[in-house]
């Protein structure tokens, strides 16, 4: 990846900055760096300056009119706020957070803490999906004996599941 | 229990006997956590955000941790008693500017705080004195574990914990603590330390302003990343970064006493000098002096026992605190004049500071040179 500002040697200095909830990104080798006072990435003010170079890559996706079926919430008001309305947003925006959150963060996916609940439901789900696939392999197998029983299984699971 | 009782003692933290205290003087950890399908505080109408608060406030309320507490809604808080606790870092400069619909609860002990439609829904804060990121998160972790279980988190199995601002999102943890680094400072070597702390995916920032305009010389680190790693790595990831830093300060300070003892012992005694006898000080000023005089009780200038009438100086000396204290509203000038007063009646008594034990490790110079592979 070449630097914006030279355009002629390696970028090795990744700067992003996120204002109203838009992304930007600038990209400069060692020497532009230094020259634009990019050391210290706390300065964050200092990527203003840089972004006036016309190398911003902002991050919109999907159709600018989407509203959040829950709480009416729409992407001009995440660019406004830099927040979303509700969890149900997380969904909604799926498309253009994806980016948002993969130049934020470590990683994309959590691997922490799970709520006791939550981890209940991904349980049950796990079973059902194995439940699931026997059945189809059953089926296939015309094994119908082992498929109504896995059958039962699976309605026992989905009442399971509804409690 | 009623905000002058809670206000009378000051939080366990600050009587500092965590480890490490003479350098980092309170760990905290807090998480986000928002409720299903309720929007977030931010975008909720007032409605909802009171409809919210009555949902979550008697759970927190009925916490065991919680036995003892300061339970209040914002509007019935003042703007003086919203800056106090601020000033105490119990509640957040954003939580301050709320009203209606919003709340805050917290022990006496002042080591655990709970603020209720902050910019999410729940906002749990535990604090410990010196590095103890560890129990920190404990305790807090303990607590959200009660509550989930009586109430909804918004929980997504890929994203992990959904929180109004997307750079939360995941375990919805800031772990962070406060460090006075003035070794660091005195020797410029704190820019480097900053530098390479970004570097690995942590933030570091002035408590009171940026980078070397940092006043009182104190720095908060913390995670910057939310998604992608698990609570206790972050923690002790950044426990050793911490440790590392605590290390690079005691080498500044070995290397001060070594190279520069002169103008160490004409800080401290200046210090001294002018927070006992001046008339009007600024908040600025302030901070930066008591820092001085901190390194001194760390360096045996002054007696250990005067350690905490400093450390509570550093909060008393706020505008908020000072203006409670008078009981009035001040202006800039007044609150300068009050603040160098107060300083002058607590050092009034207070010894003279004593370089001989400072001076004598100077001559031996047996202490190993500062670390240069930078």
């Amino acid at each position: 990846m070449l630097c914006d500002v030279c355009k002629c040697n390696d970028a090795t200095v990744f700067l992003t900055q996120i204002t109203e909830g838009k992304m930007q990104k600038v990209n400069l080798c060692d020497a532009c760096s230094k020259e634009k006072g990019v050391q210290d990435p706390t300065g964050f003010a200092l990527a203003d300056l840089l972004l006036g170079i016309g190398a911003a890559e902002e991050i919109e996706k999907g159709a600018p009119s989407q509203k959040c079926p829950l709480c009416g919430f729409t992407q001009a008001d995440f660019k406004k706020t830099g927040r979303l309305g509700c969890s149900v947003c997380y969904v909604t925006f799926a498309e253009g957070l994806g980016s948002l959150l993969k130049a934020m963060h470590k990683g994309t996916e959590h691997v922490g803490k799970l709520p006791q609940r939550a981890h209940r439901e991904v349980e049950l789900d796990d079973r059902m999906r194995a439940l699931n696939e026997d059945l189809q392999k059953a089926v296939a197998e015309e094994n119908y004996e082992n498929a109504a029983a896995l059958r039962d299984q699976i309605k026992q699971l989905e009442h399971e599941k509804a409690v | 229990m009623k905000f002058a009782n809670l206000m009378s003692t000051g939080g366990e933290w600050l009587r500092g006997e965590g480890p490490h205290h003479q350098i980092v003087s309170s760990s905290r950890v807090r998480l986000a956590r928002n409720l299903k399908q309720r929007a977030f505080p931010g975008w909720a109408k007032k409605a909802e955000r009171t409809s919210v608060l009555e949902l979550i406030k008697p759970r927190v309320e009925e916490l065991p941790e919680m036995q003892d507490s300061f339970s209040e809604l914002l509007q019935d808080l003042s703007a003086l008693e919203k800056q106090v606790l601020v000033e105490r870092h119990l509640i957040s400069r954003e939580h301050a500017a709320k009203s209606v619909g919003s709340a805050v609860i917290m022990n006496r002990r002042q080591t655990l705080s709970i603020m209720i439609n902050e910019e999410d829904h729940l906002r749990m804060q535990s604090i410990r004195s010196g590095l103890q990121l560890k129990s920190a998160f404990k305790l807090v972790d303990k607590v959200d574990s009660t509550l989930e279980s009586k109430l909804d988190f918004a929980y997504d199995a890929k994203l992990g914990y959904l929180t109004a601002c997307p750079t939360n999102v995941g375990t919805g943890m800031r772990a962070s603590a406060m460090l006075h680094l003035p070794g660091l400072v005195l020797s410029d070597m704190i820019n480097q330390v900053i530098q390479a702390v970004n570097k690995i995916g942590l933030a570091v920032r002035g408590l009171y302003g940026e980078g070397t305009e940092a006043m009182g010389n104190l720095f908060q680190i913390s995670n910057q990343t939310t998604l992608g790693e698990k609570e206790d790595e972050i923690v002790s990831r950044l426990s050793k970064v911490i440790e590392t830093i605590i290390e690079k300060e005691h080498d500044s300070r070995q290397m001060l006493i070594q190279k520069k003892s002169n103008t160490l012992w004409d800080q401290i005694g200046r210090a001294y000098g002018v927070l006992t006898f001046a008339h009007a000080m600024t908040s600025k000023e302030a901070l930066n002096l008591l820092s001085i005089m901190k390194l001194g009780i760390d360096l045996g200038a002054f007696p250990e026992d005067r350690r905490l009438p400093i450390d509570e100086l550093f909060i008393e000396t706020q505008p908020a605190h000072l203006q409670k204290s008078s009981q009035q509203k001040l202006n800039a000038e007044e609150r300068d004049h009050l603040r160098a007063q107060i300083i002058r009646e607590r050092l009034r008594v207070f010894p003279k500071p004593d370089i001989t034990k400072l001076a004598k490790e100077s001559e031996n110079g047996s202490a190993p040179e500062p670390p240069t592979n930078e």
